[in-house]
């Protein structure tokens, strides 16, 4: 097998070093795309956005010329209108904004004057994680650079448009990555989501029209308005194109962050690019898109990877985060491990994911140690069903999709292939595998009681 | 101990509040200027933010106390922060946290006695690319396993 013939777009520069600089970016024709739609009307801005196809390389996988024109008229709705960018990227798996940023953070500062030129917007934030300190430094440096150069301040690379451009760092919470969250965080507060609608295009930071947008997707813009639509469309499939920044981590070679048309392949992913498993030990799951996704099994390893391909096989793109794992990783623990992130980072605003992603943890803390219980898997069932849908954000559906993924036979057909570990687990009262010890049993008896720790 | 912004600070914060539109914006990051002026984040550091961002103290400190990254007060030199998450754990996470722990002999969010150094389990540091990774205060440390990480410890040392 070979990589498939294609050139980078978004990392051509990252990857070498001394390409952060201004300089090096105005060398290769920097800035040029951003001219070239200053002299476009903003209207046609967003056509050629929204012709080239491309979709939010966030999460969501939305079309970005589309969210651009939900953005209502001055005459409807008037005042500022603002630009986030969400650079909080922190969804485990996923480590591609870090890269461009710290590489190539022009290319992020451009895709931003054209983006704000197009829905009419004189204000932008960066909104970057509290652990980015290189990544915020570089960025700093770059905002500084652009103002002198004239490509931010009162007059935009000669054009007479407006733009202040403004980085600002989080202080460590995954929830500021969800869009509304963010906009409060910004604001000054607790990163508390909102309830949509009404969606940020219409009230959004400081309860103005907002467009929130990830880096990689930003970054996306001034090739489309440099090389057109059709160029863009080109690449990857037709319904769902463009260049796309790959993150695989776990049990690979070469783990890394990789740059190829959308729509390569899990397998083409794991041993074109990350040079193959570890000890060549079989694969034992996927999770395609980043933590959050639901798993899926080694027989899917042919579906390309791609917004609408993964949705196929009842899974999402989500972030581009492919955590491959294999046949050393126990379900139970490895599941453990994700709820007990999302139980950490659930904002407890609502009931059902502040109390459901700590019960789901600590469930299956119980099983892994071997106090699981005959019913414990229709209690995880009920518990998800009651997180899904019925909180302001979807925390608390990202935490119970990969629970269902595993368990949920009836929504999820590879349920079938995890569901009998977990199952042997809690008939075994121990973990199969020997990831931990079957202590619940001994904590049990020595206090009396079940631990405080693990009562459900 | 009263907490006061030297004149540069201040400066700089006054020129940053002026890029929102509503003060109060300006709080997480006058939080990370008070951190980088003392350290830490402490009480007096919130009511001098609260007093220049027009807003109650308590409002500060329920803000700061949802954010994990400020350094809080009684954090040792050397902030270290091991990444425990799925794509780090799978590459040895624990073995690496369990050897700082030896090596440093002091568990979960404990501090040594010299004041040297604070170990934390955390959640995604994003670079789960070249995991395992551990943070150190601004510093990212990648590829780590428990074999090198009495090496990091040593050059950790000798950095004061």
């Amino acid at each position: 097998m070979s990589l498939p013939a294609y050139e980078p777009v978004l990392l051509k520069y990252a990857n070498q070093r001394g390409m952060h600089t201004l300089e090096a970016y105005l060398a290769h024709g920097g800035y040029a795309a951003a001219k070239k739609a200053l002299g476009m009307k903003p209207s046609e801005v967003i056509q050629a956005v929204k012709d080239s196809g491309l979709r939010g390389r966030g999460g969501a996988g939305f079309p970005t010329g589309m969210k651009w024109g939900f953005v209502p008229s001055p005459e409807k709705v008037p005042g500022p209108r603002y630009l986030c960018v969400n650079a909080d990227e922190s969804e485990p798996g996923t480590f591609k904004d870090r890269y461009i940023m710290e590489g190539d953070p022009h290319q992020l500062l451009e895709g931003i004057i054209i983006t704000c030129f197009a829905i009419g917007s004189n204000t932008a934030y960066v909104y970057i994680r509290g652990e980015f300190a290189l990544g915020a430094k570089i960025m700093e440096k770059a905002i500084e650079e652009a103002y002198r150069h004239g490509a931010f301040g009162a007059n935009v690379l000669g054009s007479g448009f407006k733009l202040e451009c403004t980085l600002h760092r989080g202080a460590g919470a995954y929830i500021c990555g969800e869009e509304t969250g963010l906009l409060t965080s910004l604001e000054g507060g607790r990163g508390y989501p909102r309830i949509k609608p009404p969606f940020p295009a219409v009230v959004g930071l400081f309860g103005q029209p907002t467009i929130v947008n990830n880096v990689e997707t930003l970054a996306n813009v001034p090739h489309i308005i440099e090389r057109g639509a059709a160029w863009f469309k080109a690449i990857g499939p037709s319904d769902d194109p463009g260049p796309k920044l790959y993150c695989i981590s776990g049990h690979v070679k070469k783990p890394g962050y990789f740059e190829g048309p959308m729509g390569v392949t899990i397998r083409s992913l794991i041993h074109d690019y990350a040079g193959g498993m570890i000890d060549e030990r079989p694969l034992k799951a996927i999770i395609a898109g980043g933590s959050s996704c639901p798993w899926i099994a080694p027989d899917k390893i042919d579906t390309p990877l791609g917004f609408e391909s993964l949705k196929k096989v009842k899974t999402m793109f989500g972030s581009a985060g492919t955590i491959i794992l294999n046949d050393s990783v126990c379900v139970v623990d490895a599941m453990w491990n994700i709820l007990r992130f999302y139980a950490h980072e659930s904002c407890g605003q609502c009931t059902p994911c502040r109390e459901g992603c700590g019960w789901l943890a600590k469930i299956f803390e119980r099983i892994e140690k071997g106090g699981g219980r005959e019913d414990d898997i229709a209690t995880i069932l009920e518990i998800c069903d009651n997180m899904r849908g019925k909180t302001i954000c979807v925390l608390a559906d990202a935490a119970a999709w990969p629970v269902q993924s595993i368990l949920d036979l009836k929504n999820y057909p590879d349920a079938a292939v995890f569901r009998p570990e977990v199952e042997a687990h809690i008939r075994e009262k121990r973990c199969p595998l020997g990831k931990h010890k079957a202590v619940h049993a001994e904590m049990v008896k020595q206090k009396g009681k079940i631990s405080p720790r693990l009562v459900v | 101990m009263s907490f006061t912004f030297t004149p540069e600070r201040r400066a700089k914060l006054d020129a940053l509040i002026l890029r929102y539109p509503k003060k109060q914006a300006a709080l997480l990051p006058a939080l990370r200027m008070a951190e980088e002026q003392a350290g830490c984040v402490d009480f007096d550091a919130m009511e001098h933010v609260a007093e220049i961002l027009d807003v109650s103290p308590a409002k500060v400190l329920g803000v700061f106390t949802f954010y994990t990254h400020y350094r809080r007060p009684g954090t040792g030199k050397h902030l270290v922060q091991v990444c425990a998450t799925l794509p780090c754990a799978l590459r040895g996470a624990e073995a690496v946290f369990d050897k700082f722990a030896a090596e440093l002999g002091i568990g979960q969010d404990e501090t040594t006695k010299d004041g040297m150094f604070t170990l934390k389990k955390v959640e995604c540091l994003a670079s789960c690319g070249s995991a395992v990774c551990v943070q150190v205060n601004d510093d990212y440390h990648e590829n780590l396993t428990a074999e090198t990480v009495p090496d990091l410890i040593r050059k950790l040392k000798e950095s004061r």
